[in-house]
């Protein structure tokens, strides 16, 4: 495909970078976005629909939560559905195996550019405790929240962006809002 | 060609996911080489040192719609057989003002969370750990919550339908939008970006 191979050219160039930090390790935003596009318009094309992430998230915890109580998932208003519809819909499925894709791709991609490193991303005045905190805390919100809203930032933003969907374009503004409004009450954490 | 092609039946099931994952691993390919892998560089939009997130997000978007408009208007793609994510409107805008707290406090999002935890950010992986919790909260919550979650349901309603314009002239909009919003974010970058701030 024409994108693997834009992406093995311009990786080539910034496998020498040895520092992950310097400005252009990473591909400029308008390159990245616009084969980002490309790949979500090739979902809509070979598939009739976008592509997801935190769909993955609410499959996998539909079926741990069947594996460790069948009964007590089945009677539950929310996962019930989720397991009445894997049956019938694919494309659940589809979402978990493209979501394992994320992490190979996102993988094989940061050990080629040489941005794989073990650390705990955080503020130069954040200790790691407060930063797994809050990384927790975070998550535990954007879990809740992606399922009342139907999706998240891949699901709804990207995917319903670029069909035009209102609620996805709500849901996206809502975001930028929150966040904006939220982020110089955490600001010591982050810079 | 007949697009999209699995609704027409081109491949079947077991192909379908052979396709789910190359596009997976094309999008995390994307999301690592926009520096996504990183929350510094992801929260850094919201303190306007770096606005990749805008970026990134409004060229994917526009650049796929345009591609969808394209292909449509030259026969080669059904829309009306796209799947529109549908509206219900209140719950995705609280939905939303949760999740850009949840954005802010935690440094990624689900997709990006992917990627920094294969790149080995222990702070993705923790998230990723909350995300469970957080849908075994609202799962076990449901009863409670159903009401709202099934509330102003729109259906799969789009801008053009809303505002009564045509496609393509809303397509032209948000691109235009889109390019206002890019000369801006180089602005307001300009004007925030300390020299000793690269992320």
């Amino acid at each position: 495909m024409n994108t693997t191979a834009m992406q093995t050219s311009s990786l080539g160039k910034s496998v020498g970078a040895a520092n992950l930090r310097v400005p252009g390790a990473y591909w400029s935003p308008y390159l990245a976005g616009f084969v980002l596009g490309l790949v979500l318009l090739a979902a809509f094309v070979l598939m009739g629909h976008g592509i997801g992430a935190s769909g993955a998230v609410a499959s996998i915890v539909t079926a741990g939560e069947h594996a460790v109580a069948p009964a007590h998932a089945e009677a539950n208003g929310y996962f019930g559905a989720y397991l009445a519809d894997s049956d019938g819909s694919p494309l659940h499925s589809w979402i978990v195996v493209e979501v394992a894709g994320i992490l190979i791709g996102g993988l094989l991609s940061g050990l080629l550019a040489g941005t794989f490193r073990f650390t705990i991303e955080r503020g130069p005045g954040t200790g790691v405790g407060p930063r797994l905190a809050g990384a927790f805390g975070g998550g535990i919100l954007m879990g809740f929240a992606s399922r009342l809203a139907r999706g998240c930032t891949s699901g709804q933003a990207l995917t319903g962006g670029a069909l035009l969907s209102v609620g996805s374009w709500a849901f996206m503004i809502a975001i930028f809002v929150s966040g904006y409004l939220i982020a110089p009450l955490m600001r010591r954490r982050w810079t | 060609m007949n697009a999209p092609l699995y609704p027409h039946g081109v491949f079947g099931a077991g192909a379908s996911l052979w396709i789910a994952l190359a596009i997976g691993i094309a999008f995390g390919a994307c999301l690592e080489r926009a520096g996504f892998g990183s929350a510094r560089k992801l929260v850094a939009q919201f303190y306007l040192t770096d606005l990749a997130v805008f970026k990134v997000m409004f060229t994917a978007i526009i650049t796929a719609m345009t591609g969808v408009l394209l292909l449509s208007t030259a026969g080669l793609l059904d829309r009306s057989l796209l799947a529109v994510p549908p509206t219900f409107l209140l719950p995705q805008v609280v939905g939303g003002l949760l999740f850009g707290v949840g954005f802010v406090v935690g440094g990624y999002c689900p997709g990006t969370s992917c990627v920094g935890a294969v790149t080995g950010r222990g702070d993705a992986l923790v998230l990723w750990l909350g995300m469970i919790v957080g849908v075994l909260i609202f799962g076990e919550a449901f009863a409670m919550l159903e009401t709202f979650y099934n509330a102003t349901d729109l259906g799969a309603l789009t801008l053009p339908m809303l505002f009564h314009l045509p496609y393509p002239l809303i397509v032209v909009l948000v691109v235009m939008m889109a390019l206002f919003g890019f000369r801006v974010a180089g602005w307001i970058e300009r004007k925030h970006r300390a020299p000793s701030a690269i992320l």
